[in-house]
């Protein structure tokens, strides 16, 4: 059984049960490693199973018939010729005694708003009306095109500044505007009175779209008043089985949901897709398991999206490049319902750069459009793109180098919290001076300069950033279980979505046990054989869940302890667990497999629960963007040569998924920044982008495949594995980072997303 | 028909692998009247089909014969998920070695042609080395687009086993990763040509 643990190695010390433990050495044996993904099989051989690859017995397809209009009444829906089509088992719409099974449920943001399944008034381009079931996915889709209803077209309005003028269409009774939220700490007057330079200007970032790989849609399947859904979400309990089993009228424990895998998320998976519910409907009328795959058309409204800004920011500096006060307004659009509009809208301005004075003001509006998601770092990257590219026009206004200007303003506390609590480490420094020289900003910078009259222009930017959250957000409870033979099984409720989360807890485990990861096994995502817990968003499962899962292996070794003690006859403070046996200082020793504790018994468990930050401090994840790109003049056409990440993310567990949330935050904030834009029809309020070529996504030839990362480690012990989450952070600065590079090699200032050609002939 | 409606239905409701895609009816797809000559071959003129009648047709996938039976208006793959319009490559298979969406192929196109999936370059029960490379290299996150990924790599390198850093970039630019792996990808497809 030797094989299964690695020989000789020294683990860390087992504390006494109720005592913490000690923080692991800075240097680890298996955590902080490059090691392969334990799932890296399954994904490359076709093996992983997303829920479109589950057939039943007696499967029936699903389809879903979307409003074609902006705002419209459905007046009625026939459905007769439909229900004669071959191979069709059922028709649902909102008539249907089935669509009220259903009970609306609140959004992600507001639980007050209700989503309505097929509702009478249609509010956006893609909102469901009806649905079918059928014996293959072709007929079901004939039979939604037979589905004949009537609508009342009424006027509509898509874009939110228009929405808040007067005489605009009303898309909710109330009014267009929402709600207006804001924040004000010291006298804004004062600031910028005392401030050497004020400058304005007006910007804008585009709503952009999660664009999940996989669409939305899952197989539902009754067993008796059971349900199993297999789907793709961040959370099988939140917010998956929470909101269906709500929305259906189900026990907690007679809705289960699995989600091994999930094609995506970027936060577009933290609340449920309406299909969610439709295949269970449609699988309770007919009796028989249904599935549901959207298309990718209908991916885009109803996949959720990150609202678009229209920001006003004020400035004042102080000629040595000291800020005096930030004066922040945003108009932004959750859609047609209250869905977190203006969620998070301000949190760079709040706190990052230390700033006495500040005032922020967000309004959210409805309009008729489909509803906003968070999606990665909420609000963040938006709030950047202007506040970013300010910081740069007033360092140029002050003739000073943008880094030295950011560098004026580093804060150790949080600036928002009553208390000014202390960060628990604060990299924001080290990120911005490191990065700096390990891109060679400013030799980058005077080559570049020396390009200005050239058709071909090159222009170095860079960009700061942080996040709300990335902390411990309970609960989660991790069992561990070490069976007779050595080999480790945990049970977790956390989602993997491609985040590495399976591959970080194998490592944890392996580093505190000395067992090798392949005789891990990781049961996750699956409400029937795991335990509650929070939603993978607001980049906590690492935070979260490592230290738990610590806990539960260190509980394991306490048991091995005491059972080990028995049999050797020795105190249990004289043993320690090594290389897969229980030495004593004596000497004395017995093999893991051998405790007669865990012969007798079969099996130990250690049970975990999430623990909390630390109370009167503040947890916070820092990073610092660096770039060169290169712009043609002539066709305004640009690439990004040249990327740098420095993040202060506490303890890296898992290198390779570290790197690969650094890769993907920065290419999607370099989406944002160059090419996605949601477009409506101006003259039928129709959504027009609805496909990858009208919706650009960065493809492998828009991103530095030569991307650097530059690890910033301050030896965070906030928790015992000292791991901030590191999946949100690097979407927030990309966007402005390009835009100021383009400006330091165009002398043109972007203020609106995205840069490209069309804006030269706006 | 009627016989082989029931079979259809028997098979389509089996499996639960992507691994087993090709495998079952759902996936078969099948030529309009008559034209396509994609492949270089000709389909039969006389082959005029009804756009609903379940067709017969003979697949040749990771060098095994299926027999499956389709609608003549599905397209191949069509229960592999994707864009269905020949957008973000996740459906790329190699018929007869070249790197094609499934989505935007018809089954009478690939009929008689070697056609290779993800799947298919396992060897055995281990990884093929274009595989191994991407599982090294950590080419992937969610994994959705993967298997796309993969045979692009892998038709890259059997038409170019050699190719530059503007190769593999060019080879790769028909296949979205919403994740942005895109360095990892790069590095994989140059690990893979290294291995090969």
């Amino acid at each position: 059984m030797a094989s299964y643990y690695e020989e000789g190695v020294s683990l860390p010390k087992t504390p006494k049960p109720g005592e913490e433990p000690e923080p692991w050495p800075r240097k680890t044996r298996v955590v902080g490693t490059r090691m392969r993904r334990v799932d890296a099989r399954e994904r490359v051989s076709g093996e992983a199973v997303y829920y479109d690859d589950i057939s039943l017995r007696g499967m029936l397809y699903g389809a879903i018939l979307r409003c074609p209009h902006a705002n419209a009444m459905v007046k009625n829906v026939d459905t007769s010729a439909a229900e004669r089509m071959p191979g069709v088992h059922a028709v649902i719409h909102g008539g249907s005694p089935e669509a009220k099974q259903y009970t609306p449920i609140g959004t992600w943001a507001d639980p007050t708003a209700k989503r309505e399944l097929f509702p009478s008034h249609c509010r956006y381009h893609g909102e469901p009306v009806a649905a079918v079931a059928a014996e293959t996915p072709y007929q079901a889709w004939d039979a939604v095109r037979a589905i004949k209803v009537d609508y009342d077209v009424l006027p509509f309005v898509v874009d939110e500044v228009e929405a808040l003028k007067p005489g605009a269409p009303r898309v909710r009774e109330k009014g267009n505007k929402r709600v207006t939220d804001k924040y004000e700490r010291g006298d804004l007057d004062k600031g910028f009175r005392e401030a050497d330079v004020v400058l304005e200007e007006n910007y804008r970032v585009e709503c952009q779209f999660h664009d999940c790989p996989e669409p939305a849609g899952g197989v539902a399947n009754w067993d008796g008043d059971s349900l199993t859904l297999w789907i793709g979400t961040q959370g099988v309990f939140h917010p998956s089985q929470a909101e269906i089993s709500a929305g259906l009228g189900l026990p907690l424990s007679k809705c289960r949901i699995i989600s091994k895998y999930s094609g995506g998320g970027f936060g577009g998976r933290t609340h449920v897709y309406l299909a969610d519910f439709i295949a269970p409907l449609l699988a309770k009328k007919t009796g028989r398991p249904v599935k549901i795959a959207t298309t990718r058309e209908e991916s885009y409204p109803d996949g959720g999206n990150a609202p678009p800004h229209n920001m006003k920011v004020k400035v004042g500096v102080k000629r040595d490049g000291t800020l005096t006060a930030y004066h922040y307004a945003t108009i932004n659009t959750g859609g047609a319902i209250s869905s977190g509009g203006i969620f998070w809208y301000d949190r760079p301005y709040r706190d990052l750069y230390l700033c006495p004075n500040v005032l922020t003001e967000g309004t959210d509006v409805y309009v008729n459009g489909p509803p906003s998601w968070p999606m990665r770092a909420p609000c963040h990257p938006q709030a950047a793109w202007a506040m970013e590219q300010m910081m740069d026009t007033l360092a140029e206004a002050i003739g000073m180098d943008p880094v030295e200007m950011r560098l004026k303003n580093m804060p150790t506390y949080a600036q928002d919290i009553e208390g000014n609590p202390p960060y628990t480490t604060t990299g924001l420094r080290e990120c911005i001076a490191d990065g700096a020289k390990a891109f060679g900003w400013k030799e980058a910078r005077r080559k570049a300069e020396r390009t200005r009259k050239g058709e071909i222009r090159r222009g170095v930017g860079m960009s700061s950033g942080s996040f709300e959250m990335a902390f411990i957000w309970p609960p989660t409870t991790p069992i561990l279980k070490l069976s007779r033979d050595g080999s480790v099984k945990l049970s977790i409720g956390e989602a993997d979505m491609g985040t590495g989360t399976k591959t970080a807890l194998s490592m944890v485990i392996a580093e505190e046990l000395g067992i090798k990861p392949e005789f891990i096994h990781v049961e996750h995502a699956d409400t029937g054989t795991t335990q509650v817990c929070q939603v993978s968003a607001g980049s906590r499962t690492i935070p979260t869940s490592t230290p738990a899962v610590r806990e539960a292996a260190i509980k394991i070794k306490q048991q091995l302890l005491d059972m080990a003690a028995k049999d050797l006859k020795v105190d249990p403070s004289d043993l320690v667990v090594e290389g897969g046996q229980i030495v004593s200082t004596g000497g004395k020793k017995v093999k893991i497999t051998d405790v007669s504790g865990l012969k007798d018994r079969m099996v130990i468990v250690g049970v975990a629960h999430a623990g909390a930050n630390p109370p009167g401090k503040r947890v916070k994840p820092f990073c610092a963007h660096f770039c060169e790109v290169e712009v043609n003049m002539k066709t305004m056409e640009v690439k990004v040569l040249r990327y740098l990440a420095a993040h202060e993310s506490g303890r890296v567990i898992c290198k390779v998924g570290y790197e690969a949330q650094l890769a993907g935050g920065v290419t999607q904030g370099i989406g944002l920044g160059l090419s996605e834009a949601r477009v409506f029809d101006r003259q039928t309020g129709k959504l027009l982008t609805t496909n990858m070529h009208d919706y650009k996504v960065p493809t492998i030839k828009d991103v530095p495949t030569g991307m650097e990362y530059l690890l910033i480690d301050k030896n965070d012990t906030f928790s015992s594995t000292g791991a901030k989450g590191v999946g949100e952070p690097p979407k927030v600065p990309p966007a402005a980072a390009v835009a100021n590079a383009v400006y330091h090699a165009t002398g043109i200032r972007f203020t609106k997303s995205p840069i490209n050609p069309l804006q030269l002939g706006a | 028909m009627k016989k082989d409606r029931k079979e259809q239905k028997g098979k389509v409701q089996k499996g639960i692998t992507r691994r087993g895609f090709l495998t079952t009816v759902g996936v078969g797809a099948v030529g309009v009247a008559a034209s396509s000559t994609l492949l270089g071959q000709k389909a039969k003129a006389e082959e005029v089909r009804e756009a609903k009648e379940l067709t017969k047709l003979t697949l040749v996938v990771n060098g095994r014969r299926r027999r499956v039976l389709a609608e003549p208006r599905w397209t191949l793959l069509y229960v592999l998920e994707g864009c269905g319009r020949g957008e973000c490559g996740y459906c790329t298979v190699l018929i007869d070695d070249v790197p094609r969406y499934a989505c935007m192929t018809l089954a009478v196109e690939a009929e008689g042609a070697k056609i290779t999936t993800v799947e298919g370059l396992m060897k055995g029960e281990e990884l093929g080395p274009v595989q191994d490379a991407f599982a090294e290299e950590d080419g992937f996150q969610c994994g959705f687009c993967t298997p796309g990924q993969i045979m692009a790599a892998e038709g890259l390198l059997r038409a170019n086993p050699n190719p530059t850093s503007e190769e593999i970039l060019e080879g790769m630019s028909g296949n979205i990763c919403r994740c942005g792996s895109y360095p990892q990808i790069f590095k994989a497809v140059k690990r893979a040509a290294a291995l090969k």
